[in-house]
């Protein structure tokens, strides 16, 4: 398709290193035409050159983002005692000085969990009875008990999970790991967003989650859709066949090289580049979305039957973009905000995610995938152990000081249980893992140690984990 | 590449004057504080809470671990040399090393007396004598043609290289309507200047430019990216706020050419100024630009401490180009900028009427008290255009007097609400532990600037007002080097310190330094004067120089900083829209306005809510408005804006990134904005480019390029309209959905298959790499 007597080199067509958005697609980054590829350059080089710095167990991540803040203490994390004290006073040996967010003002009281929990797998781990399809995989997930966070709030809460601080302006996760390890792909951008319609009434989520901040642009999250053009403007204009297309690319790139005799410049050869990677990616990227070749087992597992915009749709568009080679594919379900109705809702959530989730666990260890692709599950912080009356029925507030997470594949011991919160499931007190302690396991997962992966800017060697310090959780690592 | 790097760095650290061939004499704010900085300040540099030793090396108490000319005899020498693993700096747990060349440096620095200086963006700017131009040398054109001009050529003599010839004059005036306007030249235009004969033909251009209302909306486009202007608060629900009137206020004020200390002022605290007009108050949007929420659960306390940590941050990066944010729950680590200094700058804002969780509903627009219903300042001078018409029209001009009566009343209609900056007794703010809002316990502090700089003299609380004449008085180090550095970076792609967003000792030592100053000093001197400054950059020969690189410029000076050509870059997200409405017909030519939207994908607000939101298009002629209008929803910022590298506005941006990437590929070949430029342009061609095939080509390339096609290319563009051509009269209907892409009805009499050929041709052009780059 790539017409040769171009004369462009392999080299310069797949970029000096195998970076981003990429690599294959070349996308170079300048401050000032060429002149400032420097900026940019040395720190990427560098990166490139000595990544991974150890022996990976994993290739790429899928995380499986639960936005909202699921209740820990309905889904993974069994407090018996909570019971005992439903509807009477929450201690204040617990709750004294600690941040609140709806809660402000109100009378603070226990409340009990609203679900059973069971026993699953060989290794007998406990998980609730909303989820019965996790728990059939409970013996290849790793479930952490004792996340903690520092925001209280949605919007900064996300972006700590992502960014690693809630100041506006950092790369997200999947983009620093796409600049540290590049993406596998031809046509694919190496980290893709796939956000899912579905439940009462989700919470907004802002781009700022995937932006590459002060990171090249190209190393960006790109949001793929799967409602109109999955990514825009991705269709021709009308009346524009794919042949008319191609003759304009091709008019376009010789009309560029041919003013390029005069100006040499080498930003022209990229952009002929990222021309050619854009028409590949209009046949590409269609082609990913359509299922209607997946067996009609495979759909039955995740629940979907076409494209529907469902987590089921997203999670197996996510194994498809797996075997694509994209390094970081980042899943949203938005609707985990239970301030009222907890009952209900969280049967809503559950009955959307719980089957796709454990489908795509399952679909990639059948293909032999699960042992280089880490799953992450979870959202950007757990809710209170204290009854919030809202509406029509009860709910739990936003909660910070303990929640669970879990992980699978990818280097992640299975069937493992990590850390504890106290009895009544307030706070992380045995083992905690900060949400930068979580970074930095994914990214030892993926052969890189988190305070080697910098990038200067103001002056700063940045990095995902930021200035405090964070551990490698080794207890969950095979 | 790492001899490329070396040359480069072995040859900017030449210092003016010198002969290649004598040991370069080291200077310690050039040389030696860059290295330090990066690799020592973290335990010896200004922040007292971590440092090691006692000892600081960002001053001359580090003179104290020397002995001046006896590198063998410093302890430091002895430190960063011995081969006791345990002793040897940096430590190895830094994971910091210092090469052989900055050992080198050090030794020569110490060799040479090693003496220390302050930071260079702390000291106040000196006015340097112009360098006297090399008599030896033979140039083409007039070089030097001014000041600027001296300086580039001294530092371009002491590397042996001259100057490029000066671009030709059709790309000259190319490159100097996208600087000053934004805009590209008409055809027509071009031809005018290229026969203008006369001696100042350039300088009346530049004039002419200066003049023109789209100059304020090209700069205003810069500044605010710098203050983070967006039509919505940023946080969760993304729900519009009222402030376009502000931005009306930046595009007056640049038209207006106001002084930079006045517009300064105004933007701070123009509240505080003694009564305050309608515009002043509407400047002091900049108070209110920040991102807000009104997320349920919010707490007040929470956002109020982080609304004033982002002031601080913002103040300090849009005027002294500082990274004073860093100091939010420490020292800075690298200038010295205290954690009290971080609050006590934050003090001066503590007066601002606002709150923290902002109270639903949720609804769009939102509410964000104090706000105004105003004219803005450029809908208020056309109404009053019309009312002085009004009354200068006699009794019996009946007609004229109701249509006149009837564009006042649309006039009017124009009024919108904008949000101030309003004084109530100012919050209490005390050094936050660790930036923890929750701690009680900090020291109280009072407004003040940072305790190295010059210090406001008031013995009752300084204002916002005293903050912004501080900031603009003459012998203030950063003000005006940091705006003359920017202005820099507009017309040549790079800044004299390439780090624009910092100055303090981690940015970058400035190529020219006394070229800097020089500016600097002239722009305070000429009363902030920002068209003078203008149109000195733009008239010097270093900006009119060709910006092809030769093969020796290519090795010798790869990133283009000493300024022997011009820079070459890809135009800014709003200037490649503009130019494919300009160049069909369909831009709208008004300056100012409410914010517009221009289409956009369906569906692509779908994951906002609180409210749930839809987005309509804007109908009839603010489809066609400048990007500069654009709606600026900062969580979902418009695709085509965010794919040429525009910015979220959440914080300070002070230079746009430029990426090359598929997605901006696809942007051009298929947004239908584009697609229905094409048309429109096609239909141009049609009707004004001529009766022949390659009369049209020619003219079409001419209205896209400003230039003449080659044969080469004009036959490339022909074997393209045939394609198109028999692909159409294949499929007829394939053609009719073309010409019909976008509102503009399509125009009568004219051949289907030919006019969406055309169409075809047209949005080829607009994907040059050419048309997209400012040569």
């Amino acid at each position: 398709m790539y017409n040769t007597k171009l004369n462009l080199t392999r080299r310069a067509f797949l970029g000096d290193s195998s970076i981003g958005f990429g690599a294959a697609a070349l996308a170079s980054m300048t401050l000032a035409g060429r002149a400032s590829d420097e900026q940019a350059q040395p720190s990427l080089a560098r990166s490139a050159n000595n990544l991974p710095h150890f022996a990976p167990t994993a290739k790429r991540v899928i995380f499986l983002y639960m936005s909202g803040g699921p209740s820990h203490l309905e889904l993974f994390d069994h407090k018996p005692a909570l019971a005992r004290l439903h509807l009477q006073p929450m201690p204040e040996s617990f709750t004294r000085g600690q941040p609140i967010a709806q809660l402000q003002n109100a009378e603070l009281k226990c409340f009990a969990p609203q679900f059973r929990f069971r026993r699953a797998g060989q290794s007998g781990q406990e998980i609730s009875e909303l989820l019965p399809n996790i728990s059939r995989i409970a013996d290849d997930i790793a479930i952490v008990r004792s996340m903690h966070t520092d925001q209280i709030n949605h919007d900064p809460a996300h972006t700590l999970m992502n960014t690693g601080t809630q100041i506006s302006g950092r790369p997200s996760m999947g983009s620093w790991i796409t600049y540290g390890l590049g993406s596998e792909s031809d046509n694919l951008p190496g980290f893709i967003v796939l956000t899912s319609f579905g439940g009462r009434n989700p919470q907004p989520i802002s781009q700022r989650q995937w932006a590459a901040g002060f990171l090249p642009g190209r190393y960006q999250g790109v949001p793929f859709s799967s409602t109109g053009d999955p990514v825009h403007y991705l269709s021709n204009p009308p009346g524009v066949s794919r042949n008319l297309q191609r003759d304009s690319i091709d008019a376009i790139r010789d009309l560029n090289l041919v003013q390029n005799e005069r100006s040499r410049n080498p930003e022209v050869e990229t952009r002929i580049a990222q021309y050619e990677m854009a028409f590949r990616m209009q046949t590409s990227v269609p082609e990913l979305m359509d299922i209607a070749n997946e067996p009609r087992h495979v759909k039955e597992m995740y629940g979907v039957s076409a494209a529907d915009g469902s987590f089921g749709y997203n999670c197996l568009l996510a194994r498809r973009l797996a075997e694509r080679g994209v390094r970081f594919i980042q899943l949203y379900h938005r609707d985990w905000d239970t301030h009222d109705s907890i009952v209900n809702t969280m049967r809503i959530c559950a009955g959307h995610c719980d089957g796709p989730s454990a489908a795509l666990v399952r679909d990639l260890k059948a293909r032999g995938m699960l042992d280089d692709t880490l799953i992450i599950w979870g959202g950007e912080f757990g809710r209170t152990p204290m009854v919030q009356f809202k509406g029509s029925a009860p709910g739990r507030d936003h909660h910070i000081r303990g929640y669970s997470m879990w992980l699978a594949g990818g280097g992640i011991k299975g069937g493992v249980t990590y850390g504890a919160t106290d009895e009544l499931g307030y706070r992380a007190v045995e083992n905690p893992v900060h949400v930068r302690d979580l970074h930095a396991t994914m990214l030892h997962t993926l052969g890189i140690d988190h305070t080697r992966l910098t990038y200067r800017h103001q002056g700063l060697d940045m990095r995902l984990t930021g200035v405090e310090p964070a551990r490698v959780v080794n207890q969950i690592l095979v | 590449m790492i001899h490329r790097l070396c040359t480069l760095v072995v040859f900017i650290c030449l210092p003016l004057g010198a002969h290649a061939q004598s040991a370069p004499k080291v200077e310690f704010n050039r040389d030696i504080r860059p290295i330090l900085s990066d690799k020592c300040f973290q335990c010896h540099g200004p922040d007292s809470t971590h440092r090691k030793a006692k000892l600081r090396l960002d001053t001359d108490e580090g003179a104290k671990v020397i002995v001046a000319g006896k590198p063998a005899e410093s302890d430091l020498f002895a430190r960063i040399t011995t081969d006791d693993a345990d002793k040897r700096m940096p430590p190895k747990k830094s994971g910091k090393t210092l090469t052989k060349a900055e050992i080198e440096l050090i030794r020569r620095w110490i060799d040479q007396g090693g003496a220390f200086q302050l930071h260079w963006s702390f000291a106040p700017p000196k006015r340097p004598d112009v360098p006297k131009a090399n008599g030896q040398r033979k140039l083409a054109g007039a070089w030097p043609r001014n000041p600027i001009d001296a300086f580039i050529l001294a530092r371009l003599d002491q590397h042996g290289v001259s100057p490029s010839p000066e671009a030709d004059k059709a790309m000259l005036m190319r490159r100097l309507y996208f600087d000053l306007l934004g805009l590209p030249p008409s055809p027509a235009q071009v031809e005018a200047f290229v026969k203008d004969a006369r001696p100042d033909a350039y300088a009346r251009l530049v004039d002419a430019l200066l003049s023109s209302p789209h100059y304020g909306e090209r700069m205003a486009m810069y500044w605010l990216d710098l203050v983070r202007y967006a039509d919505t608060v940023g946080y969760h629900g993304d729900q519009e706020h009222h402030i376009s009137p502000y931005r009306d206020y930046v595009l007056k004020a640049f038209n207006d050419n106001m002084p930079f200390d006045r517009f300064t002022v105004e933007q701070l605290a123009g509240d505080l100024l003694p009564q305050p007009t309608t515009d002043q108050l509407i400047a002091t949007g900049y108070n209110r630009l920040l991102q807000t929420t009104h997320e349920g659960g919010a707490q007040d306390k929470e956002y109020l401490a982080i609304y004033s940590a982002d002031r601080v941050r913002n103040f300090g990066a849009v005027w002294m180009g500082a990274t004073i944010g860093c100091a939010q729950c420490h020292n800075h680590r690298y200038d010295p900028y205290t954690q009290k200094d971080f609050y006590r700058i934050a003090a001066f804002f503590a007066d601002i009427d606002e709150r923290g969780a902002y109270k639903g509903p949720d609804a769009t627009p939102t509410k964000r008290p104090p706000e105004i219903d105003v004219l803005s300042p450029l809908d208020r001078e056309e109404v009053e255009s019309v009312r002085k018409r009004i009354a200068g029209l006699k009794a019996d001009a009946v007609e004229e007097l109701a249509a006149q009566k009837k564009l006042l009343a649309e006039l009017e209609k124009r009024q919108r609400m904008t949000m101030i900056t309003k004084a109530v007794a100012p919050r209490t703010i005390r050094v936050l532990s660790r930036g923890d809002w929750l701690d009680t316990k900090g020291e109280l502090v009072q407004p003040g600037v940072p305790q190295f700089m010059k210090q406001i003299a008031r013995k009752d609380r300084a204002t916002r007002l005293d903050l912004a004449k501080w900031l603009t008085s003459p012998e203030h180090p950063q003000t005006a080097r940091v705006f003359v550095n920017r202005l820099w970076y507009l017309f040549h792609g790079n800044g004299l310190s390439k780090s624009l967003e910092d100055a303090g000792s981690q940015g970058e030592w400035p190529t020219h330094p006394e070229l800097l100053d020089w500016l600097a000093i002239e722009f305070v001197a000429s009363g902030w004067n920002v068209k003078q400054l203008v149109k000195l950059l733009v008239t010097s020969s270093t900006y009119r120089q060709d910006s092809l690189e030769s093969d020796e410029l290519r090795k010798l000076d790869p990133d283009n900083r000493l300024y022997a050509r011009q820079s070459r870059f890809r135009l800014p997200a709003e200037m490649i829209r503009d130019q494919s409405l300009v160049v069909s017909g369909l831009l709208v030519d008004r300056v100012g306005g409410r914010s517009v939207r221009p289409q956009q994908p369906d569906g692509y607000y779908a994951f906002l809510n609180f409210p749930k939101r839809t987005y309509v298009a804007d109908k009839g002629l603010d489809q066609y408005r400048r990007g500069v209008y654009t709606h600026w929803q900062r969580t979902y910022l418009h695709p085509m804006l965010k794919a040429f590298d525009a910015p979220t506005r959440e914080e300070c941006t002070a230079q746009r990134p430029i990426s090359n990437t598929p997605l901006a590929a696809l942007v051009l070949l298929n947004d239908p904005t584009f697609a229905e430029c094409s048309r429109v342009f096609a239909t141009r061609i049609l009707r004004e480019g001529g009766n022949d095939e390659a009369a049209r080509i020619r003219w079409a390339w001419r209205q896209v390029l400003s230039r003449s096609p080659q044969d080469r290319e004009a036959a490339l563009v022909g074997r393209l309209l045939a394609q198109s051509h028999k692909h159409f009269a294949a499929d007829p209907a394939a053609a009719a959905k073309l010409v019909s892409v976008g509102q503009t009805p399509r125009a009568d009499g004219v051949n289907v298959v030919e006019l969406a050929a055309w169409t075809n041709v047209a949005r080829v052009l607009f994907n040059l790499d050419e048309a997209l780059t400012r040569n």
